[in-house]
């Protein structure tokens, strides 16, 4: 262990009035969730902050309020709660499925979906799915509080809107109600507890035969999560007998920017978030 | 300069216990150091294997990745819990099927397999590796665990 | 049917209890007054000369305990086979991650912060990274050429055979470096005086680690004891490095006045900076009649050594011996040389050398199947080994084993037929999943190659206590792999008493005799049968003073050890009498006996992610017989987990000589959903020369697997991998023809 606790300290505010007042006040001051990301580079003796701001006994950022038209789930909603969620498993299942491949069980008792988010890893699990549904962050300060769509919350690798006084507390999905076109698949090293190589997360309605509405959204492609606007407007309103599978492609490959790092090449990344692509679509399309 | 240390206190193995400790102190080295409960062990400090494992307050999780603040009046079991006057039935299993190598990963293991089968993950064989996948092993290839968790769940020894 | 009263039968694991409870105390569990904790301060870079070393200032450095070269008592130097790797760098660097300076404190957390307030100025000089290079002598980093060590094993006339050939082949395969990954880092505590020097800890091999401490310090052999603690896991990771750790902790105690220091390495520490398996090259060039004979094998074997020589030329040495596989073949050549390059100096891990140039041989065979046409068992069944048949080394094959009939029991095990048949047919149509069944089949030398055992002259003992116990004195640790266990079983068979008689004695250099270190799946079968040999003498010393009347063993004992003081049988190592080895030829009996095995697998690769799973894996193996079948099924199981892993994951990413990749999370060995449930199947004949009629099987399992795996993806996408780690990454480029 080379993290330093002797040096660090911890703000544990009892409610989020308080923990928002203290955050103005130590706009320096680290949001600790579940730590199942920072106490890694913490242990590692990577991490420069000194000062956290202590999340977990928050009430107001826990629980999921299900509404005749939303869903909103408190930033430390934890993975398990998602994976165990009735109404999420029949109308969200990719979002249930992404926080099922999070980690494993220990990490899904811990981690957050705040967290997941805020922590802006390209990589992430449940970001491709919260893009293809369309979800919205709340993020709130002392100032106040706003809505923001989350296709717009990452704004470059490790970037994002919060600001240094805000903390995300909620996320809302609006229901679509059931039997819309579900895809989720995760590409790691192995099978279990593996960090995602690319991932994909579609949600799409198909009418008369069409394509109405499409969401498609990548993860490890690009320096965050990304949706694939180029792509999505090539199969918009296409008849799912005769989709243009090639402009599509390219359309992805237009849309991606991947890199070589420890886990992956930037070919194969390619290669295969085109894969998925097609294997999305022949669920989409079956013969 | 050092920062201030909290007094924590938690119920450890149906014990009450306290400690002070730094608030960012790992929950991991409070168990080992503080409460000399050797048994849960650190085999990789950043949630990879396993051998952390504990049920902090009802729920697995891996002890090097918690803060002792977040632990701040909680209840834990770690694998000395595990056994009563005997040993429990899946630490009996473990036993009779070899589930045990070199005994590293044991603990996080046991205190797993505790989980899974108290939550009642264990339908078959596939739900049994995959309640068990944050725990990593080196030496048994799997089979021996497995086995000892199915025939824990059904009773077997 | 099983004589026996304990081997044969699933005996619980001894040490099991204390496992299962928490009781058990590995290393970093001892409570320890005065202890300091120890680190190391290591190079960056993978060559250069050290210019200066700086300490920051305002850093209260006097409370630290600090170790440099120059503070060595002794000899600068972790001695290994020869006594070249020096304990601290002093002035050169040699590969990245070589340790300069040690530091200890009573606080951990200080002593990781003092770490980072070191700064070693290196001037770098161009280093050496793979082993082209190293051939290319571009530039010169050891000897003169940057070779550890050639063997060339020849038999016949391989050109002039190679120029009959109906089909001449050549290829070059591939491994990549693999990292043991046991679970429980390394771990050592150092205390040391000049009255002497204690290490306890981690270890497989307690007398290479006494050995090392000896040279070091200087210090006559009995002030020096290295003491196993409980080793959570080693596969060959704590055979040499371990004796790297302990010079270490005995230095900063040396310096601290003999208080007491630990070194815990942390996992990115451990992955970074000890040994790994050797990357190796393989060349083949083969001939073949057109009925599938094998005429002619000409074997170029490379291993990559890293920086030090180490245990590079024994692990070459297996590695060579295993290279012509478990086939006949008139006339051949196997040259192999370990090289150098500026990388941490790799090292023993399960199979030792085999692993590699099996890979190579039994891919290699599977490719020459195709190109011939036949189906890759039917040419096995023209070539595999038979009782009588002469060795690469003109060994004569003595075991009486059926290899083709092991073969056949897998593959039907596996329905090799049938899926060979069908699956090619299913893989026509759309579906992105491809199956494809493969299989390998290959031997492993027990014990010692060569000469080894006789050189060793290992010595195990047997001792009885004044309550009536039996107290087994050997060298060898128990890592998980059962020791314990299969010695208890072996002495109390013997000496025919309950098991609970049988006490087996912490490997403590300062207690036990040295029956040589817990390596070369030579515990069972060499160490063993001293065990049991001890503990027939110790039998017949009872019967012939006359205290087993009764047959109640510890009756006796107590009544021997009141009347004599003392009740104590040692037993040495003799080789069986047919066992010639020359070492300067290569030629003789290169191990005393081998185990054979047989593994199938049948794989389902998807073509969407390029990601292959095992769906069913069979081993059959012919292992002697079997002391513990629990115990020996875990080994199987384990080692081939570890194989499917080596054939198809785990990846070491080298950057600058170092290993880039050295967390969990990047490195990622199997989880229990990565695995299908391996199957294991034991044919038994007896060994004459074992214990109980036993021989090694720890290794044997780390041999099949990649090549098994290899061949069914060769089956599956009609493509010829020949490289380890098969990636999904390598395999896209494969299938996609980039
Ligand atoms: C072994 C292991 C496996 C993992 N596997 C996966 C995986 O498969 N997929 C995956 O996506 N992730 C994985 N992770 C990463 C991690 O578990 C997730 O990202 C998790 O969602 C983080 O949530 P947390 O509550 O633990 O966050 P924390 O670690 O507490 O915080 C993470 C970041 O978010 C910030 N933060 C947290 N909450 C808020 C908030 N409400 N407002 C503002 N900022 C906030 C923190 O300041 C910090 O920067 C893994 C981690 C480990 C250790
Ligand atoms: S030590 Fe906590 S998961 Fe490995
Ligand atoms: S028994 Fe050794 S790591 Fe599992």
């Amino acid at each position: 262990m080379r993290g330093q606790p002797s040096l660090c300290e911890v703000l544990t505010p009892l409610n989020l009035a308080e923990a928002l007042a203290l955050l103005a006040a130590h706009p320096e001051a680290r949001p600790l969730a579940g730590g199942t990301d920072l106490m890694v580079p913490f242990a590692a003796g990577r991490l420069p902050d000194r000062l956290f701001l202590n999340l977990w006994d928050l009430e107001e950022l826990r629980g999921i309020v299900v509404t005749d038209g939303e869903v909103t789930l408190g930033a430390l909603t934890l993975f398990r709660e998602i994976a165990a969620h009735p109404l999420l498993q029949r109308e969200f299942p990719n979002l249930v499925r992404s926080a099922m491949v999070t980690g494993a069980l220990a990490i899904q008792s811990r981690g957050s979906l705040g967290g997941n988010i805020a922590n802006g890893s390209p990589a992430a699990d449940t970001p491709p799915s919260l893009l293809a549904y369309g979800a919205e962050l709340e993020l709130t300060s002392l100032r106040g509080s706003r809505w923001v769509p989350y296709a717009d919350f990452h704004t470059g690798y490790k970037r994002s809107l919060l600001a240094p006084d805000e903390l995300i507390t909620r996320i809302r999905l609006s229901r679509m109600g059931e039997g819309g076109f579900h895809y989720f698949r995760k590409v790691g090293t192995r099978q279990a507890q593996a960090i995602a190589k690319v991932s994909l997360a579609a949600w799409a309605r198909v009418a008369d035969g069409r394509i109405q509405d499409l969401r498609l959204a990548l993860g490890s492609v690009a320096p965050m999560p990304i949706r694939a606007k180029g792509t999505e407007r090539i199969l918009q309103g296409q008849a799912i007998r005769n989709l243009p599978l090639d402009a599509a492609l390219a359309a992805l490959q237009a849309d991606i920017s991947p890199i070589d790092d420890l886990r992956s090449s930037a070919a194969f990344r390619r290669k295969v978030a085109g894969n998925l692509l097609v294997d999305m679509l022949r669920g989409l399309a079956p013969t | 300069m050092t920062t201030q240390k909290i007094l924590l206190k938690l119920t450890v193995n149906g014990e009450a216990r306290q400690a002070l400790v730094h608030p960012m102190s790992r929950l991991l080295d409070v168990i080992r150091e503080d409460f000399c409960l050797t048994g849960t062990k650190e085999g990789c400090g950043e949630g990879e294997c396993g051998a952390c494992s504990v049920i902090l307050d009802g729920s697995l999780v891996n002890a090097c990745l918690v803060p002792a603040i977040q632990a701040q009046g909680s209840t834990m079991r770690t694998v000395e819990g595990l056994a009563g006057v005997d040993l429990s039935p899946l630490q009996q299993a473990f036993l009779h099927h070899g589930g045990a190598q070199c005994g590293f990963c044991t603990p996080g293991m046991l205190v797993a397999g505790t989980y899974l089968l108290e939550t009642d993950a264990v339908q078959d064989e596939d739900r049994a590796r995959e309640g068990l996948s944050g725990n990593l092993c080196r030496c048994t290839g799997y089979v021996k665990i497995v086995d000892a968790l199915l025939a824990a769940r059904e009773g077997r020894p | 049917m099983n004589d026996y009263a304990h081997i044969g039968r699933s005996v619980l694991r001894r040490e099991g209890r204390a496992k299962l409870t928490g009781a058990a105390l590995f290393t970093d569990d001892l409570k320890i007054e005065g202890l300091l904790h120890g680190t190391t301060v290591r190079s960056r870079v993978p060559r250069g000369r050290i210019m200066g070393i700086h300490f920051e200032e305002g850093f209260p450095w006097e409370e630290f305990i600090i170790v440099t070269a120059q503070d060595i008592p002794g000899k600068n130097v972790v001695a290994h086979l020869i006594q070249e790797q020096p304990c601290l760098a002093d002035g050169v660097i040699n590969h990245a991650e070589e340790p300069i300076l040690l530091l200890a404190h009573p606080d951990p957390e200080r002593v990781q912060d003092a770490r980072e307030r070191v700064r070693v100025d290196v001037e770098p000089l161009p280093p050496v990274l793979s082993i082209e290079d190293s051939l290319r002598c571009d530039p010169v980093i050891w000897g003169e050429d940057n070779i550890f060590k050639t063997i060339l094993i020849t038999k016949g006339d391989p050109e002039r055979a190679r120029a009959k050939g109906h089909l001449q082949l050549e290829a070059t395969y591939y491994t990549g470096a693999q990292e043991h990954v046991y679970i429980e880092p390394n771990a050592i505590i150092g205390e040391a005086t000049p009255d002497g020097v204690l290490v306890r800890g981690s270890m497989q091999c307690p007398y290479y680690v006494h050995h090392a401490l000896h040279e070091l310090f200087q210090l006559p052999l009995d002030k020096v004891r290295a003491a196993q603690v409980e080793t959570g896991g080693a596969f060959g990771g704590k055979e040499d490095y371990p004796s790297m750790l302990a010079c270490h902790a005995a230095l900063l105690s040396w310096k601290a006045g003999g208080r007491p220091v630990k070194i815990v390495y942390d996992r990115e520490e451990d992955m970074a900076c000890t040994t790994k398996r050797h990357p190796s090259r393989t060349r083949i060039r083969s001939a073949f009649a057109a009925d599938g004979t094998l005429l002619s094998l000409d074997v170029e074997f490379l291993l990559d050594g890293g920086a030090y020589m180490t245990l590079s030329p024994v692990v070459l040495s297996r590695g060579a011996l295993h290279a012509s596989g478990p086939y006949r073949c008139p006339d051949l050549r196997i040259h192999a040389r370990a090289l150098a390059t500026n990388t941490p100096p790799h090292g023993a891990f399960r199979g030792f050398g085999a692993p590699q140039s099996l890979f190579a041989i039994e891919r290699h065979m599977d490719e020459a199947a195709h190109r011939l046409g036949l189906d890759p068992a039917e040419l096995r069944r023209k070539n595999l080994l038979r009782t009588g048949d002469a060795m690469a080394t003109g060994q004569i094959m003595r075991d009486e084993v059926d290899l083709i009939a092991l073969m056949d029991r897998a593959l039907a095990e596996i329905r090799y037929a049938e899926k060979r048949a069908s699956y090619p047919v299913l893989n026509a149509g759309d579906e992105p999943v491809k199956r494809g069944v493969g299989f390998s089949v290959f031997m492993h030398g027990g014990g010692f190659t060569g000469s080894g055992e006789t050189m060793l002259h290992s010595v195990a003992a047997l001792e009885g206590t004044a309550d009536g116990q039996v107290r087994v004195l050997a060298a060898s640790t128990e890592m998980g792999q059962g020791a314990n266990t299969v010695f208890t079983q072996v002495a109390a068979e013997a000496l025919q008493a309950p098991l609970d008689l049988i006490v087996v004695a912490t490997p403590d250099t300062g207690v036990v005799p040295n029956s040589g270190p817990t390596v070369a799946s030579r515990t069972t079968q060499v160490v063993g049968k001293l065990i049991q040999d001890a503990a027939l003498a110790m039998r017949k010393t009872l019967l012939d003073a006359g205290y087993l009347q009764d047959g109640d063993v510890a009756a006796a004992i107590r009544a021997y050890v009141a009347q004599h003081g003392t009740l104590r049988t040692e037993s040495q190592y003799q080789k069986p009498d047919f066992v010639q080895w020359d070492d300067t030829t290569y030629r003789g009996d290169a191990y005393a006996t081998y185990a054979w095995a047989c593994y199938a697998a049948d794989l389902r690769i998807d073509l969407v992610t390029y990601e292959t799973q095992v769906a069913d894996f069979v081993t059959v193996q012919e292992v002697g017989r079997v002391l513990n079948p629990t115990l020996a099924a875990g080994q199987i199981e384990g080692g081939v987990a570890q194989g499917i892993g080596w054939g198809l994951n785990e990846e070491v990413i080298w950057r600058q000589g170092s290993m880039a990749n050295h967390q969990m999370s990047n490195y990622l060995i199997a989880t229990a959903v990565d695995l299908p449930r391996i199957r294991v199947f034991f044919e038994e004949r007896p060994y004459a020369y074992g214990p109980g009629g036993a021989k090694g099987i720890g290794e044997l399992p780390m041999d099949g697997p990649a090549p098994a795996l290899l061949n069914a993806v060769q089956h599956a996408l009609q493509i010829t991998p020949r490289q380890v780690p098969m990636t999904p990454e390598v395999l896209m480029d494969l299938v996609e023809g980039a």
